[in-house]
C-alpha cells in the first residue's frame, strides 16, 4: 500500500478543543514518572511565574491525537497502522501549556515520501489558545515500514 | 527548586548521565495517559508478527524521559521553548521485573545571543542509540 501523495497540504482540524485540566497533567506527570511540583501543585508553578500548574514538555503529543487518527484512519491517505513506527518528534513552544488553557488545534500533513521501502508521512499539529494566540507546534514524522 | 541562570552556564558543560527504568507496566500507564494504544507498545504476539524483535517502548516515553534531564536541570519546565529527537533505534521492554534501562546524558551546545541556550541530548538503551539528533533550546532568566 502506498501513501497517497496528493494529501499533502491536508488539513484535519480537531473536531473539538482540548481542555487541558490538572488532573489530567497529574496523570501524565505520573505516567512519565516526573513528579515535579510545577506539575502538580499551583503554589509552586506560581513561585515559578506561572499562572498555574504546567503540562510537561512532551504532553502535546496528546494534543495531536485527534487530527492524527483521523489522518491516519483517512482510508484514501493509504496509511497501514500496523506497520507504524515513530520517527521523529518536535515541539516548538510559544509558551508552557497550562491548566484551564482549551486550545483547538488542526493537523496539516507536510510530509509525504519514500526511503529506502519504507514510506515517511510527517504530521503537524498546531494549538492555539482561545484568544487566538499560539501556544505550541507539535510535529511527527511517522516511519510506515515496507513489508 | 531553584532555576539555572544563563550567566551560568558555560559552552561545552554536560549534563551528567541519569538512568531511567522501563518496564512493561511503564508502557501500559503510557498508553493510558497518552493516548496512544498502538499494540506493539503492550502486546509482544503483535509486536512479534509485525517483525519487532518484542514489545518496544513509546518513542514520546522516551523523549518523556530524556526531557526530565533538560527541566530538572534548568528547576523549570516552563523554559523549554523547542525539543526535538529522531527515534533511532527502538527500546525493547521484555516482559520480566527488570524491563529496560534508557541511559541519557546531554552537553550545552551553545549559548544564544537571544537569552536562550541549546543543549543536545543522548540516549542509550541495550548499547543502541535510541535517539539521535536529539535536542533542547530553553530560555534561562
Amino acid at each position: 500500500m502506498a501513501i497517497n501523495p496528493d494529501y499533502l497540504g491536508r488539513e484535519y482540524p480537531a473536531p473539538e478543543v482540548y481542555e487541558v485540566t490538572r488532573g489530567k497533567i497529574r496523570e501524565f506527570a505520573e505516567a512519565i514518572d516526573d513528579l515535579n511540583p510545577v506539575y502538580l501543585d499551583r503554589a509552586s508553578a506560581k513561585a515559578m511565574g506561572h499562572p498555574d500548574v504546567i503540562a510537561p514538555p512532551t504532553f502535546p503529543v496528546i494534543l495531536g491525537m485527534a487530527g492524527s487518527a483521523l489522518a491516519i484512519a483517512d482510508p484514501d491517505l493509504g496509511v497501514d497502522f500496523s506497520r507504524v513506527v515513530h520517527g521523529d518528534q518536535g515541539f516548538h513552544y510559544s509558551r508552557p501549556l497550562y491548566a484551564g488553557d482549551v486550545l483547538s488545534t488542526v493537523t496539516r500533513i507536510t510530509g509525504i515520501k519514500a526511503l529506502g521501502g519504507n514510506e515517511l508521512l510527517t504530521l503537524e499539529t498546531v494549538a492555539e489558545a482561545a484568544d487566538g494566540e499560539h501556544v505550541v507546534t507539535a510535529s511527527m514524522m511517522l516511519v510506515v515500514r515496507g513489508s | 527548586m531553584s532555576r539555572l541562570k544563563y550567566d551560568d552556564v558555560e559552552t561545552g558543560a554536560t549534563i551528567p548521565e541519569r538512568t531511567f527504568p522501563v518496564r512493561r507496566l511503564d508502557l501500559v500507564r503510557y498508553a493510558g495517559a497518552s493516548g496512544d494504544f498502538n499494540p506493539i507498545h503492550w502486546n509482544e504476539r503483535f509486536a512479534k508478527s509485525v517483525g519487532l524483535p518484542d514489545v518496544i517502548a513509546h518513542g514520546m516515553f522516551t523523549m518523556a524521559e530524556a526531557g526530565r534531564l533538560i527541566t530538572d536541570w534548568t528547576g523549570d519546565p516552563g523554559s523549554v521553548v523547542d525539543y526535538s529527537v529522531r527515534f533511532s533505534a527502538p527500546v525493547v521492554v521484555p516482559d520480566d521485573d527488570q524491563g529496560a534501562e534508557i541511559t541519557v546524558g546531554g552537553k550545552v551546545k551553545s549559548k544564544n545571543d537571544d537569552g536562550t541556550v541549546t543543549v543536545m541530548l543522548t540516549a542509550r538503551s541495550a548499547g543502541a542509540k535510541v535517539l539521535a539528533k536529539a535536542s533542547a533550546v530553553v530560555r534561562l532568566a
